[in-house]
């Protein structure tokens, strides 16, 4: 299992030091490992398409709805969902891979949003936090952070949710050592780590009776 | 009215809705993502904005071009903030902002502005007083009793040299707002901890009358002391929506300016000499310490801390001045640093008599001031000393453990005011049973939602269900600022006041149909009841016997100067740190960590005991990882950021362990605020424990790896 604070080792020296360089970086929590984007920017084949660096169409397929935009290429699709389509649940903190406040699922797996370029996203399937349950409803983790007052300011928690969420499906039966192990890349203020951990438990046994919430 | 009513607490033992855990209200929308806050802030017509700060310490602006700025497509307004002949006085300083139609065009265009300086000479570091110079001005001396006579007769003196570094606030939603500022009404959406007072101080500045500013927050991403003000980034907002034609405007400030400039905690520095006698007592006690919280010195730790009333004192203070971003308020400002400087002091006493610092804590009780809180940390000190297996696990200083991982314990204590702030609410019971409760406050993510509508509902004799509440907006009866744990004491106060001036219109209006005088009546289980039992309506039919307009609408206030029964001043707590230290590698590590604390009445035991978890480890991340690293060549901060200005993770904190002293001694004096005591004592818990494992005194705090193998290793100041 690798935590999110260790570099993807498939990003490899970067001379660039483009944002792109720093796509193998952002990884999920668990075990899900690199070889998410299709190419690390740094060998970007030759022939590759070059966009920009004025706007060009984007869609991005957001909780299961193709949204289009136009965008320039340098917008990132942590921009991308709170500037242009009004998502926000994914928050702007670190900008940098640091901190997991930006987190969504790309194809399934956890990534920071902040270091993922929109037109990257494109073709894939995009989760936000916003997607995780109807309106006036609960997903199972969420709940779990509700009834363990897993959250205060509340500003790291959908980035925390979005973090568990993934890292469940990868560990559907952790053990305390490894939800410590394993949300080691989303960083809280509050300090609410100690609710986190319970509500990562309460959440893996919820989802493993079928999920039903509590909202 | 002839009589005041009768506002005090419904006794321990009767209450329903108040002592109970319920969940945090809110917590539904944090937890589903669906909080907004105000950097979520979306509208069609907004505009970003974007700062240029100075790279330089020390600087004076002698040029600023912003032509390449105001020819870029999409840039509709730019605000010099330091215009030629402006002198920079730390890195970070705001120069100039854009506003533009997106973030990229802001940045990108803010950053074509060209701005030359020259370069002045800086201080930007103030642990090594020999290296300060003129920077350093006497900030306050004092002698108590005969210390040079106290010392010639001590049987047992201890010395030592002890650091606590500038630690930023690191609020992960970054200090900003959105203001829109159309004719003469400004519409303002700060991130802030004083919702009431924000128009008050921006007022002046765009010379608008504070009546024709509305501000409104729903939620604020932390704050930590570093929220109060609108801040000059207020003002150049509010300037860029003026000058773009009144356009909503979005600024915030990126992360790196967020740790340069929006706050953080002053250092401290100390030498301290103690000396008492075999037995543990304490008689004299000698500093001199320097600190500093910017370019105005500051940073005053009161010495020596709790146990102030050592008869024999020297003591002498300097303030250092640096080129650096200045402090704000950090929850407990100035207590942090006194505890650590005092508690390691004593511990080092402890150990040089071959004590145990346990005993010597408690032998010197009779010095604590207040008096009235020196049964408390006796009896805490025996709790937590419990808690944390003190009596087996502790061992005289280095002679714990044998191999290369070292355990020790230590101690550390903590004292707060947390006297509730001024406070008004109103309280509305309309007909048809509804209820609101409305105040002008603001719930940092410490609960204040939830145990507000708690002491409503208690008083209404409801479930929490039952009471709407509606706070974040100035248009709303005024609250006070959060900081310094005011809150709570705050807003139970006044909404207690509010719904039982409100309740005692609805007696009036139910009285006739129960046949009795409205004093004989009691809200109790949904019911409006002659007490005692007999008679009753339901809330609903009770409601309905409101005549005129329908609604009963009372207010309430608190007056800190007055407050009454309801809430009270005094938080004391005791914890202790449990580490294991690598002396291979220097990591230390956290195994447990006890920490007892009193807050007099509590309304939510679970909202407690997160405010104390949340304050330990936010305590553990300074006293392991955080620090600001300057570098005295260039001027700059090294850490301005995430990756290495590191904050403790999930797995970094160990096993807390948090007792609720809810004696009903304490529950008797009222309610008390807790944001910051619990995050009082964690340096000096820790830094305590590291010496008692590895046998010597790491005199600086974060106990980093680098800090703890210099001090093995015999390189430490
Ligand atoms: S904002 Fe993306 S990791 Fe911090
Ligand atoms: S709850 Fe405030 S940062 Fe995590």
């Amino acid at each position: 299992m690798k935590s999110k604070k260790d570099p993807g080792s498939s990003a490899g020296p970067n001379p660039g030091f483009s944002r792109r360089g720093f796509l193998g970086v952002g990884l999920g929590s668990g075990a899900v490992g690199v070889g998410l984007l299709e190419k690390p920017a740094v060998a970007e084949p030759a022939g590759a398409e070059v966009v920009g660096p004025q706007a060009v169409p984007v869609t991005l397929n957001i909780n299961g709805k193709p949204v289009n935009l136009t965008l320039e290429p340098r917008v990132t699709l942590l921009d991308a969902m709170r500037n242009y389509i009004g998502l926000t649940g994914a928050k702007k903190v670190c900008d940098r891979a640091t901190c997991g406040a930006c987190t969504v699922m790309l194809n399934g797996k956890i990534v920071y949003s902040c270091t993922v370029l929109a037109i990257d996203a494109q073709g894939k399937e995009i989760q936000t936090i916003e997607g995780l349950a109807a309106p006036g409803e609960l997903h199972p983790v969420s709940a779990a952070f509700w009834n363990n007052d897993a959250q205060q300011c509340g500003y790291c928690t959908p980035g925390f949710v979005m973090a568990a969420t993934g890292f469940l499906k990868e560990n559907p039966n952790p053990t305390d050592a490894d939800v410590r192990h394993g949300l080691g890349g989303n960083f809280c203020r509050c300090g609410t780590y100690m609710g986190i951990r319970k509500a990562v438990l309460e959440a893996a046994e919820t989802l493993k009776k079928g999920g039903a919430s509590n909202g | 009215m002839a009589n005041t009513p009768d506002y005090s607490w419904p006794p321990m033992e009767t209450r329903q809705v108040m002592g109970q855990n319920i969940k945090r209200l809110d917590g539904p929308q944090k937890s589903a993502g669906r909080a907004k806050y105000t950097s979520d802030f979306t509208r069609k017509d907004l505009l970003f904005a974007a700062y240029q700060t100075s790279p330089y310490a020390h600087a004076r602006v002698t040029k600023v071009d912003t032509t390449p700025a105001e020819r870029m497509p999409g840039v509709k307004a730019v605000q010099v903030v330091s215009p030629a002949g402006t002198e920079v006085q730390w890195e970070g300083t705001e120069i100039v902002a854009v506003a533009a139609v997106t973030e990229e065009i802001a940045t990108e265009a803010v950053g074509k502005i060209k701005v030359e300086y020259e370069v002045l000479p800086h201080l930007v570091r103030e642990d090594d007083l020999t290296k300060a110079g003129t920077h350093v001005k006497a900030a306050g001396e004092k002698t108590v009793g005969d210390p040079e006579q106290a010392f010639q007769q001590a049987e047992v003196t201890s010395d030592g040299h002890y650091g606590i570094p500038v630690v930023t606030h690191c609020c992960l939603e970054t200090h900003g707002q959105v203001i829109e500022w159309r004719g003469d009404h400004v519409n303002c959406w700060p991130s802030t901890q004083d919702v009431t007072r924000y128009a008050g101080t921006l007022a002046p500045n765009l010379k608008v009358p504070v009546a024709n500013i509305d501000v409104r927050m729903d939620y604020v991403g932390g704050g930590f002391g570093s929220k109060f003000a609108p801040d000059s980034w207020g003002e150049v907002c509010a300037r860029l929506s003026q000058k773009a034609g009144g356009a909503p405007v979005k600024l915030f400030l990126d992360r790196a300016t967020e740790q340069l400039i929006a706050g953080n905690r002053p250092s401290a520095y100390a030498k301290i000499k103690l000396g008492g006698k075999k037995d543990g007592t304490i008689t004299a006690w000698q500093s001199e310490s320097w600190a500093t919280g910017g370019v105005t010195g500051g940073g005053s730790p009161p010495l020596p801390y709790i146990i102030a009333n050592i008869p024999n004192q020297r003591q002498n203070h300097s303030a250092v001045s640096v080129n650096c971003g200045p402090q704000r308020a950090w929850r407990a400002p100035n207590n942090q640093q006194a505890s650590y400087l005092t508690c390691c002091a004593i511990e080092d006493f402890a150990a040089k008599a071959a004590l145990d610092p346990l005993e010597v804590f408690k032998t010197n009780l009779n010095l604590y001031a207040p008096e009235a809180r020196r049964a408390t940390y006796a009896w805490q000190l025996d709790k937590a000393a419990e808690l944390a297996e003190w009596k087996q696990l502790w061992k005289l200083r280095g002679q714990g453990s044998k191999g290369a991982v070292k355990r020790g314990l230590g101690i550390g204590f903590n004292a707060w005011a947390g006297m509730g702030h001024n406070s008004q609410c109103r309280a509305i019971i309309h007909a048809d049973g509804s209820v609101e409760i409305e105040i002008g406050t603001q719930d940092l993510g410490t609960g204040t939602r939830t145990i507000i509508t708690q002491v409503a509902a208690e008083t209404f004799g409801l479930p929490v269900g039952a009471v709407g509440l509606t706070i974040g907006s100035n248009q709303l009866p005024p609250d006070s600022a959060s900081g310094g744990s005011t809150t709570v004491g705050g807003v139970s106060a006044s909404t207690r006041k509010a719904s039982v001036n409100a309740l005692a219109k609805l007696y009036e209006a139910a009285a006739p149909a129960l046949g009795v005088e409205p004093a004989q009546l009691e809200a109790r289980g949904g019911k409006i009841q002659v007490k005692g039992g007999g008679k009753s309506l339901t809330w609903a039919e009770a409601c309905r016997k409101i005549g005129g307009g329908g609604s009963i609408s009372e207010t309430g206030a608190n007056d800190s100067r007055n407050p009454g029964g309801l809430i009270a001043a005094g938080a004391s707590g005791i914890q202790i740190a449990d580490v294991s230290v690598d002396t291979e590698t220097g990591v230390v590590k956290v195994n447990r960590y006890v920490a007892v604390q009193d807050c007099g009445l509590i309304i939510n035991p679970r909202l407690a005991e997160s405010q104390v978890y949340g304050a330990i480890i936010m305590g553990i991340s300074t006293a392991l990882f955080e620090q600001r690293v300057m570098d005295e060549q260039t001027g700059r901060m090294l850490n301005a950021d995430m990756e290495f200005y590191k904050l403790a993770g999930i797995s970094d904190i160990g096993d807390i362990v948090v007792h609720m002293d809810i004696r009903p001694e304490n529950d008797k004096r009222g309610v008390i605020g807790l944001g910051e005591p619990p995050a009082i004592a964690i340096c000096a818990a820790i830094g305590n424990a590291v010496a008692n494992a590895i046998g010597v005194r790491v005199p600086r705090i974060p106990m980093t790896p680098d800090h703890v193998l210099d001090t093995l290793d015999g390189r430490a100041v």
